[in-house]
């Protein structure tokens, strides 16, 4: 090779590299940029009435803490039902099914379950939950709604995390006259749970801030109260941003940018922690 | 006296190759048994059919019996996990698991059941005296096992295995990965141990063989080629295949 291919070959690599790392910082200047003016619009409306008071003057003023305590239920309700079905799902996938037509067809609806457009997981949710069995529009029916879009996200995740966990275990602790069960529950599943619990967090946060799949199924445009049961509608911060934002005429910008600002705190922390986890987890790791 | 009596073996993967033809053997008790051959040749399925470790893959039995004191091991109503527990097995690579040196030791006793912590302590001295790693990690018995040493996490590994009583132990190229001096010291473990023990050693080297053994097979793809007392085999092999491979005609 001569020199001056050898030179230009430089010079092109450098202007790869160039470009590429442009790429990079733009993208994280989008984001920077979005959460600095939601901050800057939203910053002046929070106060400790905006998060703790119920909305006045037609939501024009006061607080958002109904839209706070439904999104805080809805969450939750979200984790007691997705959890334990994602988490079995995972395990069964992982740990005990063989890879046949059957499973290949599981897997194959885990995927498409994930490529299906919320408002039609919302539409679903009310026909089956609000309607047919009766639910009405209450946190229940938002919940199982909600599950249903969160499962793939939980299911995929956990499923990784056991499979990152070395054969070998597996192996050794049956050797040692464990069964199957005993060794998922002693070994797989303590070495796995941090890359679980990220897959949940991070469906749980995805499960937070989505408008459509509780339109129809729980979410209330104005409800001067709490909820007081599982069957109850409930306020959500995301169709909330929604109804002030398009709905209400008159809507003072700081009030529409400060919900926003509360939604995207709410997610954020979830994805800190799962962040937290994460890097936690890999600094015990003995393996 | 005969611990283990392999009759008439046969076994096949799933998809229908045959991976050990006709296996017929007796492993002498409290005596090292030493299983050596090239690659490919058998070994490791036959050492997981003796724990049944052969469950978890793509192997199935088409004939034969293996008794253990006696009793059919291949039966599917045994007890597998009691069998596990009466078969120890060590590894090529060691293995710990992801805890504390304790923590491995006294695994297969909680598996099994077993929750009284004087029980448990006895058993962490008792098999980490017998694997010859007492002295070296009685101050951190609660350190994860990880930060042992190759050599050390071998030996953990064997310990391990003695910690649940075992009769049999079968060490699948135990030393493949130490160095020298490691493998010299679980060596002489082994000549302690069977005393008390049925050792079945798979060696990582002919050299191997010839040192430790007090029984040698000769597995050639599938088949035992020959199978005979002390160490004969190594130094008047009755059939040509044995002689060409003992003399490192191949490999």
């Amino acid at each position: 090779m001569n020199n001056s291919t050898s030179a230009r070959r430089a010079i092109t690599q450098k202007i790869g590299f160039g470009v590429i790392t442009l790429v990079a910082a733009l993208t994280a200047l989008l984001i920077l940029l979005l959460l600095g003016y939601i901050l800057v619009q939203g910053l002046p409306a929070i106060n400790w009435e905006f998060i703790t008071a119920f909305p006045r003057d037609g939501m024009r003023a006061g607080g958002i803490l109904p839209a706070i305590v439904g999104t805080f239920y809805l969450t939750l309700g979200t984790a007691i039902v997705a959890v334990p079905l994602g988490l079995g799902a995972a395990i069964y996938l992982s740990e005990y099914a063989s890879d046949n037509r059957w499973t290949r067809l599981i897997r194959l609806a885990i995927v498409n379950l994930s490529g299906i457009p919320s408002v039609v997981y919302g539409l679903f949710g009310l026909g089956l939950f609000v309607l047919f069995l009766h639910f009405g529009t209450s946190i229940l029916a938002g919940s199982l709604t909600l599950s249903i879009m969160t499962l793939p996200v939980i299911i995929s995740t956990a499923e990784e995390a056991l499979r990152a966990i070395p054969q070998s275990f597996r192996v050794v602790s049956i050797s040692l006259g464990a069964t199957r069960w005993q060794t998922i529950r002693r070994i797989i599943l303590p070495q796995a749970l941090p890359g679980i619990l990220t897959g949940i967090i991070l469906g749980l946060e995805r499960a937070a801030g989505e408008t459509a799949p509780i339109l129809f199924t729980v979410a209330a445009f104005f409800l001067p109260r709490l909820p007081h049961s599982p069957l109850d509608a409930t306020m959500a911060l995301p169709y909330h941003l929604f109804v002030i934002s398009t709905q209400v005429p008159g809507m003072p910008v700081k009030i529409q940018y400060g919900t926003a600002l509360v939604l995207l705190a709410f997610v954020l922390s979830m994805n800190l922690t799962a962040t937290v986890i994460r890097s936690r987890a890999r600094a015990r790791r003995q393996w | 006296m005969d611990k283990i009596i392999v009759d008439h073996l046969f076994i096949s993967y799933s998809d229908g190759t045959e991976s050990l033809r006709d296996i017929t053997l007796k492993v002498p008790a409290h005596a090292i048994t030493v299983l050596f051959g090239p690659a490919g040749g058998g070994k490791s399925t036959f050492l997981r059919v003796l724990n049944r470790l052969n469950d978890l893959a793509d192997v199935t039995l088409v004939s034969g019996k293996v008794l253990i004191d006696g009793i059919n091991i291949l039966d599917p109503k045994i007890d597998v996990n009691a069998l596990r527990r009466q078969v120890g097995m060590v590894f090529a690579r060691p293995v710990v698991l992801p805890m504390s040196i304790r923590g491995n030791l006294t695994y297969g006793l909680e598996i099994a059941g077993e929750r009284r912590p004087a029980v448990l302590h006895e058993a962490v001295e008792r098999s980490l005296r017998l694997a010859a790693l007492w002295e070296e990690v009685q101050d951190r018995l609660d350190e994860p096992a990880i930060a042992l040493s190759g050599g050390q996490q071998q030996r953990l590994c064997l310990a391990r295995s003695l910690a649940l009583q075992p009769e049999i132990i079968l060490l699948d190229e135990p030393t493949s990965g130490l160095d020298p001096i490691s493998t010299g010291k679980v060596e002489a473990t082994l000549q302690e141990l069977k005393k008390d023990y049925t050792i079945i050693l798979v060696p990582h080297s002919v050299q191997q063989a010839a040192r430790v053994s007090d029984y040698a097979g000769f597995f050639l793809q599938g088949e035992l080629v020959e199978w005979a007392p002390g160490k004969a085999i190594f130094t008047k092999p009755t059939d040509k295949r044995t002689e060409d491979y003992v003399e490192g005609r191949f490999g």
